[in-house]
């Protein structure tokens, strides 16, 4: 399975729970990665509009594209 | 006729102090005006709206902004700031009002046309109220809306030739003092090293993958215009290793009463002659100084670089000419852990382009921390938690004395068993011959 696929899966198994995750929550899905390979695997799938950044301002979260709380529900 | 009436926010005008909320009346009076004939893409009457909610949240005594967003510019993971009101239908113009961050020059030089500049994007684009500066030294524009985000992003980048700054678990914006460019007492070139890191670390600036903030600051000396110490996770303070320049000539000038301490910067009232004992040498805080009534002496080896003699009689004292920096880590302000000063780590480096030392240095503590550190955390938690000796084995920073801060009572630095010849293990019965239960 490619990289992107491990991530995109491990996110839809848990969407009925949670659609937001720390960068931290990623990194035992990929043991043998170290946190740099595992942030260019992300960045790749925010690039390709698979995934969204959260931020309170302070803490950005990972989430998948659409999922949770959008822009739409916030008035806009 | 202002759109809401604002008793509470009013009194914050009484005072002798500049206001905030004069300067957002004047804002709301501006775009009421609107003397430019702009087409404004957000609500004209935004700051009034931002007027009325504020005042509803003092009074009410609760916050009426929503926590976060997914806001953004594409590809970036800071910069913006999504914030939403939970009050949208009394205050429309201020129904989402999003933050963005955008990175000051170097030193905060502008020339007015850039500020200019930045005020038609954000006059036309946002709400026109600004907050110069941010904590991390940041331009930040206060509210706007998503579709705006684009477009600003679009005239920061290509027309004006500068980038948004950091929000979220990213790098924040580096910040320096104005250094070497007009201060003396600047050790080494704080703006070409801030502007050298932020070029070379755009990743960790605009994609966030650390376990929380991380802040650098440079202050070209001790006395800390940016306040390194205690705001950055990684600071960079300039100091020197050699003698205190002395003129005693010049000092004797001072003692005189020819020449005005601290430069005439307290000369707004009589403070009667000067005393060099009671003004310099008393107020060392090592005591490493004495004046004889001819001659000052400073013994080099006490000295604890903290700037008051030299910012007292700047003509006669000079800082040395063996010049570098400290490195300090983990100061942070008291959020989930309490606030905290940086620690040392590095006494002294010399800060020399590329800057090589302080990257594998930098690059060696966030390997670690984004590793080990848990979300949400400082690397100065982590190095709380995790102790500073393993700090000091991750960087690979020799244990050195000038990082203890009260020797017997917090000795963090202990042995590994494999620096031990023989380590830990003994033999119990070959103990026991020699030492009777």
């Amino acid at each position: 399975m490619a990289d992107e696929d491990v991530v995109i899966e491990f996110l839809q198994g848990k969407s009925a729970a949670k659609s937001k995750f720390y960068f931290k929550d990623f990194l035992p899905l990929f043991p043998d990665k170290g946190p740099r390979e595992v942030k260019k695997i992300l960045t790749k799938l925010v690039n390709e509009q698979k995934l969204e950044f959260w931020s309170s301002g302070s803490t950005t979260m990972y989430g998948l594209k659409g999922a949770g709380k959008q822009a739409g529900a916030e008035g806009e | 006729m202002a759109k809401f009436q604002t008793p509470l926010l009013d009194q914050l005008e009484s005072g002798p102090w500049p206001s905030f909320v004069s300067d957002i009346k004047q804002e709301a009076a501006s775009r009421a005006k609107n003397p430019k004939g702009l087409d404004y893409q957000i609500p004209q009457d935004a700051p009034e709206d931002l007027l009325g909610l504020v005042e509803l949240s003092y009074r009410d005594k609760e916050t009426h902004w929503k926590h976060g967003g997914i806001v953004g510019v594409f590809g970036y993971g800071g910069g913006v700031i999504g914030r939403y009101c939970d009050r949208p239908e009394e205050y429309p113009g201020v129904a989402h009002f999003h933050t963005i961050r955008v990175n000051q020059p170097s030193g905060k030089y502008y020339s007015t046309k850039f500020l200019r500049d930045l005020c038609d994007i954000w006059d036309l684009r946002g709400s026109g109220i600004t907050n110069m500066h941010g904590s991390t030294g940041d331009i930040v524009f206060i509210g706007t809306q998503t579709p705006q985000l684009e477009e600003i992003f679009y005239e920061l980048t290509h027309k004006m030739n500068t980038d948004l700054g950091g929000s979220g678990s990213n790098l924040r914006t580096p910040a320096a003092c104005l250094g070497q460019s007009r201060c003396e007492f600047a050790c080494y070139n704080t703006q070409d090293v801030c502007y050298q890191l932020t070029q070379d670390y755009q990743d960790e600036l605009h994609r966030p993958a650390f376990p929380y903030k991380f802040k650098f600051k440079f202050d070209g000396c001790p006395n800390g215009c940016v306040c390194a110490m205690a705001r950055s996770d990684f600071a960079v303070v300039g100091t020197w290793k050699d003698d205190i320049k002395i003129d005693q000539e010049q000092v004797k000038a001072y003692v005189a009463g020819e020449l005005k301490p601290n430069a005439g910067a307290h000369a707004g009232r009589d403070w009667g002659k000067f005393d060099i004992e009671k003004e310099v040498v008393n107020l060392c805080p090592s005591h490493c100084m004495k004046w004889d009534g001819s001659k000052l002496s400073i013994k080099t080896s006490e000295c604890v670089r903290c700037m008051h003699c030299i910012n007292v009689m700047p003509r006669a004292l000079r800082i040395g000419d063996e010049r570098g920096a400290s490195i300090l880590i983990g100061a942070k302000a008291p959020v989930v852990e309490g606030a905290q000063m940086g620690s040392l780590l590095v006494p002294f480096v010399p800060v020399e382009a590329p800057y090589d030392e302080l990257k594998d240095l930098i690059e060696k503590i966030w390997d670690w921390w984004m590793e080990e550190g848990k979300n949400r955390e400082r690397v100065g938690e982590t190095v709380k938690r995790m102790s500073f000796q393993k700090l000091l084995e991750v960087t690979e920073v020799e244990p050195q004395p000038c990082q203890v801060k009260a020797p017997r009572t917090n000795p963090f630095i202990f042995f590994r068993e494999d620096e031990v010849p023989g380590g830990w293990k003994r033999d119990i019965t070959e103990f026991r011959k020699r030492h009777q239960r």
